[in-house]
């Protein structure tokens, strides 16, 4: 029998030195991809994660085309060597159940009733897998589709909170993740106040349910911040391109 | 699976008769259809049970065999779900691989089974590293008219308390099955409530007209000690914070009223 591994020591501080309510260090960037109609690209402590959009674009097959609204589909995949030992690229069971519970946090943030009989595709890579990629690859995604001009009600964040070694903590790492004793993925619309993905595994009270869901509902919060922030940042990026370009 | 049409008209009507506290089929919103429970229906199965949540009927056969153990858990059993939509159940099911909706359904009762370590895992390992035993929990939907999710956590919960493991003896390393069975290290009875969100009220097993107009649900399962061991959320609307919370209250009481149904048949 291994050792237990302590994950939060006797002041509260955690294995990457957070604090149980902390984010993991996260860089957002928005229109990473040239060939994609939107993309974003994250990095929440060694998660890396690429998202992009293609559409409202014709849709193959054609009858999958719906008379009333645009029909979002979504691909989140791993990459073989995201992950310590290498993951086969065939779609696992977990990654087709993942592609439709994120598929399902994204639809209703857009005005896909906008684009009858088209097709918007999404697609997540991680690259790399640190704990917490659903959520992450959800934040991404919907930078990319606000990125790709697509209208939407709110952008939708993303954030989980778990518990370990008896805490709540905010944004599980892999380790909390695998050793800890539950996880809350949740996708949030802030200035809707609406929930669009929420699971759980592990075991929780419901009073500590209430509280994790609460703290990954404040971490949702700062990270949409942090996406209104990247997107800003590459229209300013554009704005700066264009004034050099006049003072030549 | 969400083609099945229904008239606006209908849509209607029910959306209407709910904001007045009442559902098309006369129950009230918080009530469960009748529900039935039969176990060891197939001999050839170690463990077996039907459930019927109305029209909604499961089927779940627990398959025993000896295998090897994933590599980081070298001295515990295996658990595997697998979750089939017959055509026969739907005119909306088709033969072929796996749906999105099907998957979904196998890993939401497997992590309600999983997470609340209702098997006795380390007890199913028979030489450490080398042989146990793998539970294969196969979920057969032969009707589908909505809240899938429920009867076949709760056929599949009544197939484990119904499961039999044969004996077996190890001799110069190699394990040989003698006669005679006894039960599986059963030691929790997780439950699946789900609920839906429609205009605004929540309603507990949705059945399939509901299920078609629906903004989102939720399911919730917890185990025997009132602990929650599994969610989802599915569908492609949202859920209030607030509602989410209440959803909770209500299913932790109906779980204990649908653990009720499994427990108190085997004793």
């Amino acid at each position: 029998m291994k050792e237990k591994i302590r994950l939060v020591d006797d002041s509260g501080i955690r294995t990457d030195g957070r604090k149980p309510d902390e984010l993991r260090p996260i860089k957002l960037e928005a229109g990473v991809l040239s060939n994609a109609d939107g993309s974003a690209y994250i990095e929440q402590g060694k998660n890396k994660i690429l998202a992009a959009v293609y559409g409202p674009r014709e849709v193959h097959p054609r009858h999958l085309a719906l008379p009333d609204r645009a029909l979002l589909r979504c691909r989140y995949h791993m990459a073989p060597f995201s992950v310590q030992e290498r993951k086969s690229p065939a779609p696992s069971r977990r990654e087709i159940e993942l592609s439709k519970v994120i598929r399902e946090s994204l639809e209703p943030a857009i005005f896909l009733e906008r684009f009858p009989r088209t097709a918007i595709d999404l697609f997540i890579e991680v690259l790399q897998a640190d704990g917490g990629t659903r959520v992450a690859g959800i934040t991404a995604a919907s930078l990319a589709l606000a990125d790709a001009g697509i209208p939407m009600k709110d952008m939708v964040a993303a954030c989980a909170a778990g518990k370990a070694d008896g805490y709540i903590l905010l944004d599980l790492n892999d380790l909390e993740d695998k050793e800890g004793e539950a996880d809350v993925p949740v996708a949030y619309m802030p200035s809707l106040n609406r929930v669009g993905l929420l699971q759980m595994d592990g075991q929780l009270t419901p009073e500590e349910f209430e509280k994790a869901f609460n703290l990954a509902i404040e971490g949702c919060k700062r990270i949409y911040a942090l996406q209104k922030e990247a997107l800003k940042a590459k229209y300013l990026a554009i704005k700066e391109a264009v004034e050099e370009a006049e003072q030549k | 699976m969400t083609n099945v049409t229904i008239s606006r008209i209908r849509q209607k009507q029910i959306a209407q008769l709910l904001s007045s506290g009442k559902r098309l089929d006369g129950r009230g919103l918080l009530d469960y259809r009748p529900i039935q429970i039969e176990t060891g229906i197939i001999e050839k199965a170690e463990g077996s049970a039907r459930a019927c949540l109305g029209k909604t009927e499961v089927v779940v056969g627990v398959k025993i065999e000896i295998g090897e153990p994933f590599s980081d858990r070298p001295d515990e059993g295996v658990l595997t779900t697998n979750a089939e939509f017959v055509p026969l159940a739907s005119p909306e099911f088709e033969a072929g691989p796996p749906t999105e909706d099907s998957v979904e359904l196998a890993r939401v009762v497997d992590r309600g089974i999983r997470e609340s370590k209702a098997i006795d895992l380390k007890k199913l390992c028979i030489i450490p590293g080398k042989k146990v035993f793998i539970v294969f929990i196969d979920i057969y939907v032969l009707n589908h008219d909505g809240n899938l999710i429920d009867a076949s956590a709760l056929a599949a919960l009544a197939a484990l308390t119904n499961t039999k493991i044969f004996k077996y003896e190890v001799k110069d390393g190699e394990v040989k099955i003698k006669p005679g069975f006894k039960d599986l290290p059963l030691i929790n009875y997780p439950v699946a409530i789900t609920l839906a969100d429609i205009d605004g009220n929540l309603i507990v097993d949705p059945w399939l007209d509901e299920e078609e107009i629906m903004n989102a649900r939720l399911t919730i399962s917890f185990d025997k000690d009132g602990k929650i061991c599994a969610m989802q959320k599915g569908g492609s609307g949202t859920l209030s914070p607030q509602q989410i919370i209440e959803a909770i209250k209500i299913a932790k009481e109906k779980s204990e009223e649908l653990r009720g149904l499994v427990v108190k048949k085997n004793g």
